[in-house]
C-alpha cells in the first residue's frame, strides 16, 4: 500500500468516524427529549462517576496546585514578586488547570469505563436484547451518564480548584513564605465572573465531549474482546485530545467575547 | 406467521443473505441449520427488526419488519420472544430482575407482584425460583441460563413467536436435554410458533419436524426430515456429510417429552 493510499484511507475512516459520531451526538441530543426519565440509573451513575473520581480529582488538585505554586514561586521571586502568587495561581488553576485536569482525569477514567461497559454489553448481545425488549438503549445507558457526567465534572471541578488552591496555600506560606492573608486576598481579587464563567463553562462543555465519544466508542465498538479493548484505547485518546483542542477554542473565543468582564 | 421473501443482506461489502424466501406458518416450528457464519443468525436479527435487510421483504404478521418506524416495529416485536446465543442476560441484575425486565421497564406493577410472576415464571422454565431468583447470572450453568433466557422472553410480552439462536450450543447433554424439552413443552402448550437456529444436527431433529438449510448465505433445503434424508443436493451433503454416519441413531432419537412438533 502507498503512502497515497494510506492517507487517502486514513482520511476516509476520519470522515466516517466523524460522521458516525455526529449523528450518534444528535440521537443522544434527541433523546434527551424523549419520553421516560431513567432517575435511578442518573443517580447511580452519579455515584459512580462523581463519588468515584472523588479520590482521583483531590489527588491531582493538590498535587498539581503545590507543583505549579513552586515554580510560580521560585521564578516570581526573582521579580520580587511573589506576592502576586496568589493571583496568578487563581487564575492559572480557576481558567485552565481545574478544568482540564478534571477534564482529562476523567476521560481517562470515566471514558475507559463508560466504553468498556457498553462494548461489552453490546459484545453480550445485552443492546440487542434491549432493543428486543422494546427500549431504547441510548436512552437507557447513555443519556443517564451523560446527565452524570454533566451535573458531577463542573462540581469536580470546583473541588479540584479550591483543592489546587489550598495546596498552592501550602506552598505560598510555608515555601515561598507569603503570608496567608496577602495570598488569599490575591486569590480573592481574581475570583471574578469572568474567570469563573470560563472556568465552569469548561467542565460543560467538557462533559458533553466525554459523554458523546465514550458512548459513540461502546455502541459503534465492534470484534469480541478485544475490539472493545481497541474502543477504549481509543475513546480515552479521542476524549483526551478533544478536551484539550476544546479547551483552546474556548479559551481563546469565549476569552475575547468576555474581556471586559477580565 | 413470518414470511422472507427474496432477502438480501451484507455487512458493509461482505455478503451475508443471497435471495432468501421462506414462510413460517403460525404455530409452525421450523429450524434453520447450517454451518457456522452462514448467515442462520442474522435471519433471526433481520426478523426481529435489528438489522434492515438491502433487499427484499421480511413480513411478521403481513407487516414489513424492514419498513415500519419505531413505534409500529415495538409493536410487532411485542408479539416475538428471542432467545440469545448465550442468553445475553442483563449480568448487573439478579436472575428474578432479568425475567421480570419488561415488567419492570414497561409497566407500573410493584416489585412483589413482578417477583410473584418471576417465580411462577422461572417454574415453568424448570427451575428452583427459591435458589436462582437472588443470583446473578454469572453464578448460574449455561443451561440455567439459557431457561431464565427462555422464562425472560416469555414474561415479557406473552409472545406468539419464539425466536432460539443456537439455544444449545456449548452445554451439557443433560441441559441440552432440558431445554430442546422445554422448547417442545412451549410449541406443544402455548402453540407459539418457534424458529430456532443451531448447527447441532441432532438438537434440530428434535425439535421440529421442518429443516432450512442455509449454506453460504442461500437456503440450500426446506422440507421435512425425509426430504432431508433423500436430499443430494450437493450443498445439503456437504454440510450433512460429517453427520451422516450417525443420522440413523438421530433419526429415531426419543426425548422423555416425546417427539418433535409438527
Amino acid at each position: 500500500m502507498t503512502v497515497l493510499q494510506l492517507v487517502n484511507n486514513w482520511f476516509k475512516n476520519f470522515a466516517y468516524e466523524t460522521q458516525n459520531l455526529f449523528f450518534f451526538s444528535l440521537r443522544l441530543v434527541g433523546a434527551f427529549f424523549s419520553r421516560r426519565w431513567y432517575v435511578t440509573e442518573t443517580m447511580e451513575q452519579m455515584y459512580l462517576i462523581g463519588v468515584g473520581s472523588l479520590y482521583l480529582v483531590v489527588l491531582t488538585g493538590i498535587f498539581a496546585g503545590q507543583g505549579f505554586a513552586f515554580a510560580f514561586s521560585v521564578e516570581l521571586a526573582d521579580f520580587g514578586a511573589k506576592n502576586y502568587l496568589g493571583r496568578i495561581m487563581s487564575i492559572a488553576i480557576i481558567r485552565e488547570l481545574g478544568p482540564v485536569l478534571t477534564g482529562l482525569m476523567f476521560a481517562a477514567r470515566v471514558a475507559a469505563g463508560i466504553t468498556a461497559e457498553i462494548g461489552a454489553m453490546k459484545s453480550a448481545h445485552q443492546i440487542d436484547a434491549m432493543v428486543a425488549f422494546g427500549i431504547d438503549p441510548i436512552k437507557k445507558i447513555a443519556v443517564p451518564r451523560t446527565i452524570a457526567l454533566v451535573i458531577m465534572l463542573p462540581m469536580l471541578t470546583i473541588i479540584c480548584d479550591a483543592i489546587a488552591l489550598l495546596g498552592a496555600w501550602v506552598i505560598a506560606v510555608f515555601v515561598a513564605h507569603v503570608t496567608s492573608t496577602m495570598y488569599w486576598s490575591a486569590v480573592r481579587d481574581r475570583l471574578i465572573f469572568g474567570n469563573l464563567f470560563i472556568g465552569l463553562m469548561k467542565p460543560v462543555v467538557f462533559s458533553f465531549v466525554i459523554a458523546f465519544i465514550a458512548c459513540y466508542k461502546g455502541f459503534a465498538s465492534k470484534g469480541g474482546t478485544k475490539g472493545v479493548g481497541q474502543a477504549t484505547t481509543q475513546s480515552v485518546v479521542m476524549a483526551s485530545i478533544t478536551i484539550l483542542i476544546v479547551n483552546f477554542f474556548i479559551t481563546r473565543v469565549v476569552f475575547s467575547w468576555i474581556k471586559g468582564y477580565l | 406467521m413470518i414470511e422472507l421473501r427474496h432477502v438480501h443482506f451484507a455487512y458493509d461489502t461482505q455478503p451475508v443473505l443471497r435471495d432468501v424466501s421462506f414462510l413460517v406458518d403460525d404455530s409452525e416450528a421450523v429450524v434453520i441449520m447450517g454451518p457456522s457464519g452462514s448467515g442462520k443468525s442474522t435471519i433471526l436479527r433481520l426478523i426481529l427488526g435489528l438489522d434492515c435487510p438491502r433487499e427484499g421483504e421480511i413480513l411478521v404478521d403481513h407487516k414489513d419488519v424492514g419498513r415500519l418506524g419505531r413505534g409500529p416495529l415495538r409493536e410487532i416485536r411485542k408479539k416475538i420472544g428471542m432467545v440469545f446465543q448465550d442468553g445475553a442476560l442483563f449480568d448487573s441484575l439478579t436472575v428474578g430482575e432479568n425475567v421480570g425486565y419488561y415488567l419492570i421497564e414497561h409497566t407500573k406493577l410493584k416489585w412483589d407482584e413482578i417477583e410473584r410472576r418471576a417465580r411462577a415464571m422461572l417454574g415453568f422454565v424448570g427451575l428452583e425460583a427459591d435458589e436462582v431468583i437472588d443470583k446473578l447470572p454469572d453464578q448460574l450453568s449455561g443451561g440455567m441460563r439459557r431457561r431464565v433466557a427462555i422464562g425472560r422472553a416469555l414474561l415479557s410480552t406473552e409472545p406468539q413467536i419464539m425466536l432460539y439462536d443456537e439455544p444449545t450450543t456449548g452445554l451439557d447433554p443433560y441441559a441440552t436435554h432440558n431445554i430442546i424439552n422445554l422448547i417442545n413443552k412451549l410449541h406443544r402448550e402455548r402453540s407459539i410458533s418457534s424458529i430456532v437456529v443451531t448447527h447441532q444436527i441432532a438438537d434440530a431433529f428434535a425439535v421440529a419436524k421442518r429443516f432450512i438449510v442455509i449454506y453460504r448465505g442461500e437456503v440450500a433445503f426446506d422440507g421435512s426430515l425425509e426430504e432431508l434424508r433423500e436430499c443430494r443436493d450437493e450443498r445439503v451433503e456437504d454440510f450433512l456429510a460429517p453427520f451422516r454416519a450417525s443420522m440413523k441413531g438421530v433419526f429415531e432419537r426419543k426425548f422423555v417429552d416425546g417427539a418433535a412438533p409438527e
